[in-house]
């Protein structure tokens, strides 16, 4: 078998936020890095981020802080974050933001020329760092235009296939290029996973073709440990109408910025449920909920500003009985600021010129004179890669995880916000303790035979060609299964057809094809990524059944509300000895004592 | 429910070919859904290079009926689909495949301009002041979204081929965003004028009718740019200055 192989001291997979910042770092640490992505540079999920980066900087209200930043986190993660890492990164998410400043980011500004700060949902105080609502492409800009002067070695549209090991350490990776389908080994004595999510596991999604769980999967073969898969987030707002572009996100900043939901009655529903966690720092009337926005610092937030998953069961609840708008979402309203401000029209397009500019474009409608239409959309997975909330590292000794494919910091839910701000605090720690690690331990050793079995597995679906499955149709029925059964509101019953289903599939998914060659060929790749979807998949599916309650993202229909005992106890997902997937159920450590009275004073 | 047909170029680098395909369309529709659909109908291994379909990440660039186009934003209720809809590859680039086309050579320019490099912070915490009116300045550049549209346009690269000689439009942008960033304390004048080729452009605007961010390509980054050139480059009183003070 035919490849071409690169050796780095450091390998980073993925190109978003947190592999950018991870392989900046990384290099500063004075070790060869290699950067594989899967698409160009500059293109990862990161671009699409709108709303902005959670930093307590407390420019907008001095009464922020990283204890406040931290009980919000631990807060809207329902407890079940990794209260080490919540903690990091709410101390350590300010310096990353002045950092990208220093690095050439320009972020919106504070009439006294500091960097500006807007509200978001479940932060207390008005937090994210932003420009306009495209602060994601921003932040990938900026990391961009300063790593490619860090000499670190960029292979862009490159798939990692499978990880590589000498004994029970990391030893590389094994992928193609997709412009010729040539394969290339990747040789690396510390490998940073920085792959993001599993989006595309779920039919509504915001997430590009990429995210087929790639770093999940590759990470559970490997012999690490996920935890968390039950918990992903569908965003309250993504766009319904018109069909092909359902799924694309529309910012929370929306709601930051004013907007309201209505139900097809003209209802501001948001009001008719706030859970008890948030009732004392919600607004009870729209007024309040307006001043509140416009940075009244008395006043409570609009209840359109719950954590996601709330407002994203609400939405449903509205839909289901019949109370939705004509193309089956609710209404998300911002052009109703003109009753309030003189100059709305200009004000909506200079603060969300992106969703101006894509709601004109694409569903013909004028944000700034009539409601948007808006339903819940696949949008980021909580579960991820057990790693060590200091280094980051695996079970797997060398292979670290940062960004969305780790796990821990966001517990049940995670905040807007916070997403960015984690792929920065995580992605540096992952490049500097990845770093360490290979300049602390010597070279691998690969064995050819482990890479020609996945170079013969990867060619497979090629030397079916006429007499297999199309990879197109698998992965539609996989995402229809996910979508339907193991969607927003959960039952047992569905979980387990949804397992049942995802076997049956399995058996079809061993026999896909690809037509034609090597060559930049989507449907070879759609064919490779279905090795990833499917355990990715099952684990959420497996770990949602075995969890007997509600819980942040996570909802049961038919095991309504939380449960103390759950409250308490994380599911671990690993690889068992006969490559089954075992689920198992371990007790979370209690917050360190100081943490634990934040949290406490913060509940009052 | 209506069909259209989409002439779609197939090939490589060797050579290739425009092929029909029909495909049912459906309301909202965009150029990318199509490609899509016919993807996963009759040509799997149909070469497209696309990500957020909303007009943010800018990879799925191509040509439609001539016209340099993001595929995701281009609404097929805006073409006329009595007539076959022709996509094609950008023409600036070497072919890959199919649609999609080798842009590395925008990744290599880049490389070569001299990065951000910011006066000492204003603050002992380290962070600037920075007034919000000369932010946007800056912001209008930051909005692009590298999708090379103005690249694949500009005459000087699709038909004089001066790739070697000149870096683009999208360069001259982001020349613009670091020296008119107030923070920014290199001279990138001398770059300009010499291995970005500047003078080469003689300001058309092709570049500036096909972004998609509605960038002012032209009036806004590349003319301010030449005017820094001639002003400090061969400016007769600044250059007699240099004469004087041998800089």
């Amino acid at each position: 078998m035919e490849y071409q192989t690169f050796e780095h001291d450091v390998l980073v997979i993925g190109a978003g936020g947190a592999g950018l910042r991870a392989a900046i770092e990384a290099s500063a640490g004075g070790v060869s890095v290699g950067l594989v992505c899967k698409s160009l540079l500059g293109k990862a999920h990161t671009v699409m981020a709108e709303g902005g980066i959670a930093a307590s900087l407390a420019n907008v209200d001095d009464r922020d802080g990283w204890e406040t930043h931290f009980a919000d986190t631990m807060r809207g993660g329902q407890y079940l974050n990794n209260w080490r890492m919540a903690e990091l990164h709410a101390k350590e998410a300010p310096d990353r933001v002045r950092e990208l400043e220093a690095w050439g980011a320009v972020f919106d500004r504070t009439k006294n020329g500091r960097i500006l700060q807007r509200n978001f949902g479940g932060h207390k105080y008005p937090r994210l760092a932003h420009v306009g609502d495209r602060t994601g492409l921003e932040m990938i800009r900026t990391l961009q235009d300063y790593g490619i002067h860090q000499g670190i070695d960029v292979h862009m549209e490159c798939t990692i296939i499978e990880l590589l090991k000498d004994g029970d350490r990391i030893a590389g990776a094994f992928g193609y290029d997709r412009e010729r389908g040539r394969f290339r080994l990747f040789k690396a004595k510390a490998v940073v996973l920085a792959s993001g999510g599993i989006g595309r596991a779920f039919k509504v999604t915001s997430n590009s073709w990429e995210y087929t769980g790639d770093g999940h999967a590759l990470a559970y073969r490997a012999g690490a440990d996920l935890i968390d898969m039950e918990f992903v987030q569908f965003h309250p707002t993504g766009m319904v109408w018109p069909p092909s572009v359902k799924g694309i996100l529309v910012t929370e900043g929306v709601r930051g910025e004013g907007g309201v939901l209505r139900n097809s009655d003209g209802n501001r529903f948001m009001f008719d449920d706030i859970p008890d966690l948030y009732k004392h720092q919600t607004a009870d009337n729209p007024e309040e909920g307006w001043i509140y926005t416009q940075g009244d610092k008395n006043a409570r937030r609009p209840p359109e500003l719950l954590t996601r998953d709330h407002v994203a069961r609400c939405i449903v609840r509205e839909i289901k009985e019949g109370r939705g708008s004509p193309h089956g979402g609710v209404f998300l309203d911002i052009a109703w600021i003109k009753e309030k401000l003189p100059n709305a029209q200009e004000h909506i397009k200079k603060k969300l010129p992106s969703m101006y500019h894509q709601f004109k474009q694409l569903a013909g409608i004028d944000i700034t004179a009539e409601p948007m239409e808006v339903g819940p959309t696949t949008h980021y997975v909580m579960g991820g890669v057990r790693v060590d909330p200091d280094s980051q590292m695996s079970a797997v000794p060398g292979l670290f995880a940062a960004g969305e494919v780790a796990a821990g910091l966001h517990g049940a839910n995670r905040l807007g916000g916070n997403s960015l701000s984690d792929l920065v605090v995580f992605g540096k720690r992952a490049g500097e303790h990845a770093a360490r690690f290979a300049q602390e331990h010597g070279t691998t050793n690969v064995e050819q035979d482990q890479v020609e079995a996945v170079a013969g597995l990867a060619l497979e679906p090629l030397d079916r060609q006429g007499s297999g499955e199309n990879p197109y149709q698998l992965q539609y029925e996989l995402q229809e299964m996910m979508q339907n059964q193991v969607g927003i509101v959960r039952n047992e019953g569905e979980l387990e057809q949804a397992i049942e289903g995802l076997q049956g599939l399995a058996d079809r998914v061993s026999r896909v094809e690809a037509q034609g060659n090597r060559e930049y060929n989507a449907g070879w790749h759609t064919a490779l990524d279905l090795r990833n979807l499917m355990p990715v998949a099952e684990a959420v599916a497996r770990a949602a059944v075995e969890r007997k309650e509600s819980r942040g993202a996570h909802f049961r229909e038919d095991h309504l509300g939380k449960d103390d005992k759950w409250g308490k106890t994380t599911l671990v997902i690993r690889q068992a000895a006969d490559k089954s997937m075992e689920v198992q159920r371990e007790a979370i450590a209690p917050p360190r004592d100081d943490l634990q009275r934040i949290i406490e004073e913060n509940q009052k | 429910m209506a069909t259209a047909t989409f002439k779609i170029w197939r090939g490589n680098a060797e050579g290739g070919d425009y092929q029909d395909y029909s495909t049912e369309v459906t309301e909202g529709m965009v150029v990318l859904d199509a490609v899509h659909r016919i993807q996963a109908e009759s040509a799997n291994d149909l070469a497209v290079r696309w990500n957020c379909k909303a007009g943010k990440c800018g990879s799925c660039s191509a040509e439609v009926n001539g016209q340099p186009k993001l595929m995701c934003m281009t609404r097929l209720d805006t073409l006329n689909l009595d007539e076959p809809v022709t996509v094609e590859p950008m023409r600036a680039f070497p072919l890959v495949r199919d649609l999609v086309t080798d842009v590395s050579w925008n990744y290599e320019v880049k490389k070569r301009i001299k990065a951000f490099k910011p006066r000492p912070p204003d603050a002992d915490d380290g962070t600037w002041r920075l007034l919000q009116s000369d932010a946007e300045r800056v912001q209008e550049f930051r909005k692009c979204i590298e999708c090379f549209l103005c690249q694949d346009v500009c005459h000087v690269l699709r038909d004089h081929r001066l790739h070697d000689e000149f870096i683009g439009p999208r360069f001259f942008v982001h020349n613009a965003q670091l020296e008119m960033n107030p923070l920014d304390t290199e001279d990138r004048t001398h770059d300009l004028a010499n291995d970005n080729g500047i003078g080469y452009c003689n300001i058309t605007k092709c570049c500036t009718k096909v972004c998609p961010e509605d960038i002012a390509i032209t009036d806004n980054a590349i003319i301010p740019l030449k005017e820094r050139v001639v002003d400090q480059l061969y400016d007769p009183v600044s250059r007699l200055l240099r004469v004087f003070t041998g800089g």
